[in-house]
């Protein structure tokens, strides 16, 4: 632990600690582009230069190791002499664009360089000027304005894992560049953007749109995966403009998916804003006391057993539990969160959620994948996979598809064959997980909603067991309590799934699943369907039934409904959702739902009214009380309670087909992003040219 | 110095020859196992000598794909030196030096003469394509500036006229003697040896140069 003083303050920072880190420790502020914390140290934009007393010369604090007893000054005159040579240096070449750079006003040189700074200019010759680079349909470029930070090129090769950029040339020609000016092909590439110190990097669909000054912000929740991330949404009237990250240290640390950043623009199109009813065959506007009393109607001569409901992947826990109850007051036990069938949800909450946490990823030794392509499904998860792989390369099998999953990994087999081999002991992989002290497995959607799901499920519970995943808090031999681990997880891939699991929003006693609703449907034992936000089943099979359709989209589901009611997105509602860990959070309206629309659960309420059944809350205060009182897991919001172990799953025979992730496009997974535009032009340039030359190879 | 052109024209495949991949053997196996990296700048130069003196994007894949690299890693790698050509050079491959030292011995004298004689500017190939230059930083010969590279031998002491006879000698496709143009022997000073004088003999000539003189006076 070295002992320093910097600019008078003596501090003792951890051994391996650098200058600059000291600094910060102490309280001083030291400007610097190239470095930054999560990403290695490259030391080349000379901006934090300090004076350490006995050094010959000022010395780059962010690659200088710092020492016992090193007297440091950040605001001597040599240390600011060097600032200021060097920011003079590094504005030699840079435009004075700021008026039309949209870095401006959130730009690290422009605020630095108020600090640092010359008032003006000594530097008469041409200004170099490079091209720009095509960098995909997220990242705009114009590398007039690099400084050859190398904060991009480390992000994409150490943290995406992708090696596609890079500096070529030298000195004054040296360009940041894709290899042959490719798009980046990672789903984290539009974090480059938020790297950028300056605007030579920027958002290509919010280019020349804001700036940050007229952004209203609000903290919110993403729901376009399961992971959760925090995110900022930057509103201008009722209008989503951009969507960023916001520090979690324990899930999306201060990155998020290109999905999470970009689908926002779907929120503009294909939205419902106004109440529909069918009327002589066509879907037509209607106020919404038609709507309610259409519904009514229908309702009144149908027993509550012809009666269903689906949730969809994005609903809140709030609508979520304002249908469940009005189901239960119609009694209707028909009703299911499990869009895609996933065969989880009986046994102990530990068997639905990702138990090892994002960041206890960080603590196993070993690893295995059923069933999941956490790139696709969860990125953030994959990038702390890569995180942890990247320490000190950890042993990862998987079982399923063979993706670039940015690690290497064991490719044990394609499905419940290979993975009956690693339970009964008989695979090498076994072997690997026995001497592990702080196994995992990840069990994805891929495994678990097929007709052998629940199989699958005890297979991996099995193996769990098996390979001592499951360790008891324990008290060691010092009394000190030993953390408990388990590494059990399963991989959502819906937003709204664990909330709903954990609230129950299930079949009920006799009630059908999805599959039985959409199956009833179609042979007219159910007679009404209610789908709050469902677009992922099978629409077409849902026969003559009376469909009712909550949600925000015009999408599947909407064409086939007899009733439509427009209800508000995301970024429109306060609302809970639980994300793949079992983790509460609890996200911010950040705009208003357009038109006639409502918030969901508002809808279900002045609708359970309609019919007779009001539900008892009349506020989001006492819905949430309510649902608090009922399960008391929802109260704790951004906390994680190790789920308590027991037995789920059934012991049966397994298909040999094998596991397939159930993400087919990346960007396109939910109404908001299927209505995107620059989820559309990501599809065109990332996902179809791979696919076409999939098939082309095939066929 | 300016940006690296890189050929329009490239061709689809490089395969090693049989005497390269010894060469590259030779290279790989100098690094521990896991660190093949290190042996980027020779496998480069392996490539560049195999294919008329420089190397195609096919050649940076497969030297990516041997050391198991990124391309763009040895894309950075390649376009950093000075040294290896991405484009299509002549057959006699000139490199001015026109840092300090050899534009104070008048660099200037020698660019001009590669313009008049060959029209070359930096970066120029003649249409023949035989020759074609290219501007450089220093070539660590500044006692005997200014210098020009012919391929991998430098040739010193240069002015209007040295080059000149340089260029003619090499249009005839005979490679003069390589060292300096004047016949000064190594970077000795041109009236003869300054240091080590005391060592010298009763003519006032130092016994060890008198020797080297009755060998044939050559350079080494």
């Amino acid at each position: 632990m070295p002992k320093l003083t910097v600019d008078g303050v003596e501090v003792e920072v951890p051994a391996g600690s650098t200058l600059l880190q000291a600094c910060e420790a102490a309280g001083a502020e030291v400007p610097r582009f190239c470095y930054h914390d999560r990403l290695s140290i490259a030391g080349n934009c000379r901006m934090c230069l300090v004076e350490v007393e006995k050094a010959p010369k000022p010395v780059a604090s962010c690659a200088f190791p710092a020492g016992d007893g090193q007297v440091v000054h950040t605001k001597s005159e040599l240390a600011r002499k060097a600032q200021k040579g060097t920011m003079e240096f590094l504005l030699i070449n840079h435009p004075l664009d700021c008026p039309i750079c949209d870095q401006g006003g959130e730009c690290d040189l422009q605020d630095q360089a108020m600090g640092y700074g010359f008032h003006s200019s000594r530097y008469d010759e041409n200004k170099r000027a490079v091209t720009d680079k095509h960098m995909g349909p997220l990242v705009k470029t114009i590398m007039t304005r690099c400084i050859h930070c190398t904060r991009c090129v480390r992000f994409s090769t150490e943290i995406a894992g992708v090696t596609d950029m890079g500096m070529l040339n030298r000195g004054e020609n040296a360009e940041i560049t894709t290899y042959l000016e490719k798009a980046i092909d990672s789903e984290l590439s539009a974090n480059v953007i938020d790297l950028c110190p300056v605007g030579a990097l920027t958002s290509k669909p919010y280019a020349f749109v804001a700036r940050p000054w007229e952004l209203k912000k609000t903290e919110s929740i993403d729901v376009m995966d399961a992971v959760g991330s925090n995110i900022r949404v930057d509103t201008r009237g009722s209008e989503v403009l951009r969507v960023l990250p916001r520090l979690h240290e324990d899930i999306n640390e201060e990155w998020i998916s290109d999905k999470t950043r970009y689908a926002c623009d779907g929120l503009k199109h294909q939205r419902l804003d106004k109440p529909f009813v069918r009327k002589d065959g066509t879907l037509q506007p209607a106020s919404w006391a038609e709507a309610f009393t259409a519904i009514a109607a229908k309702l009144k001569d149908t027993a509550g057993t012809k009666i269903a409901a689906i949730a969809g992947d994005t609903a809140d826990v709030e609508a979520m539990y304002a249908l469940k109850s009005l189901m239960a007051r119609l009694g209707s036990p028909n009703l299911d969160c499990r869009q895609d069938g996933a065969k989880i949800g009986d046994g102990p909450r530990a068997s639905w959620v990702f138990n090892t946490t994002i960041a206890g990823i960080e603590d196993a030794d070993a690893l295995l994948l059923v069933g999941t392509n956490p790139r696709w499904e969860a990125s953030l998860v994959n990038a702390r996979i890569r995180k942890r792989w990247l320490r000190d390369g950890f042993p990862i099998g998987v079982i399923g598809e063979k993706r670039d999953l940015t690690y290497d990994y064991d490719h044990l087999g394609a499905g419940p064959e290979t993975l009956a081999q690693v339970a009964d002991g008989s695979h090498a992989f076994a072997e690997i997980l026995k001497g592990a002290s702080k196994p995992m497995i990840v069990v994805g959607m891929g495994a678990l909603t097929r007709a052998d799901g629940a199989a699958v499920l005890a297979t991996c519970r099995a193996i769990a067991e098996t390979y001592g995943m499951i360790q008891d808090a324990a008290t060691g031999e010092d009394g000190e309590t030993v953390p408990g681990w388990n590494g059990f997880n399963v991989q959502h891939t819906a937003a709204a799934r664990v909330g709903g699991l954990d609230m129950g929003f299930l079949p009920g006693k006799g009630g059908r699943d999805v599959a039985g609703i959409v199956e009833g449907a179609g042979s007219g034992a159910i007679e009404v369907v209610w789908l709050l936000g469902a677009d992922e089943i099978d629409i077409g099979a849902l026969g003559k039934a009376f469909v009712i359709y909550q949600g925000h989209h015009g999408d599947r589901a909407a064409h086939r409904a007899d009733v439509i009611l427009p209800g508000a997105a995301y970024t429109e509602k306060d609302g809970l959702y639980v994300n793949t860990e079992g983790r509460v959070q609890m996200a911010m309206a950040a705009s208003f739902p357009p038109g006639d629309a409502r918030i969901d659960w508002t809808i279900l309420r002045a609708f359970s009214a309609e019919v007779g059944q009001t539900l008892p809350f009349d506020s989001l205060e006492a819905l949430r009380r309510a649902l608090m009182a009922e399960h008391p897991s929802f109260a704790a919001i951004d906390t994680i309670e190790p789920a308590a172990w027991g037995a789920f799953g059934t012991a049966g025979t397994m298909d040999g087909a094998g596991f397939a992730s159930p993400i087919e496009n990346f960007y396109m997974t939910d109404p908001i992003s299927r209505a995107s535009k620059t989820m559309a032009a990501c599809t065109e340039e990332l996902v179809l040219p791979k696919r076409a030359a999939m098939t082309g190879t095939d066929g | 110095m300016s940006v690296k052109p890189i050929a329009e024209d490239q061709p689809a495949n490089f395969t090693w020859t049989a005497e390269s991949e010894a060469e590259v053997a030779k290279f790989i196996a100098r690094y521990p196992e896991g660190r093949q990296a290190s042996a980027v700048i020779p496998l480069l130069d392996i490539a560049q000598r195999q294919h008329e003196n420089w190397i195609p994007m096919a050649a940076i894949d497969a030297i990516a794909e041997r050391l198991d690299m990124a391309r763009i890693r040895v894309m950075e790698v390649a376009t950093f030196y000075t040294m290896f050509n991405l484009a299509p050079v002549g057959e006699w491959f000139l490199q001015a030096c026109t840092t300090t030292p050899c534009w104070l011995r008048g660099s200037n004298q020698v660019m001009k003469c590669l313009k008049d004689k060959l029209g070359l500017d930096n970066h120029g190939r003649t249409v023949d394509g035989r020759f074609s230059l290219l501007e450089v930083e220093c070539l660590g010969v500044c006692a005997n500036a200014p210098v020009l590279q012919v391929n991998d031998d430098v040739y010193e002491d240069l002015d209007y006229d040295q080059t000149a006879r340089l260029i003619e000698a090499l249009q005839k496709g005979e490679a003069p003697a390589v060292g300096s143009m004047t016949g000064r022997q190594g970077s000795m000073s041109q009236d003869g040896p300054t240091s080590l004088v005391s060592l010298k003999d009763s003519d006032g000539v130092p016994p060890w140069f008198a020797e080297r003189q009755a060998a044939g006076g050559g350079d080494d």
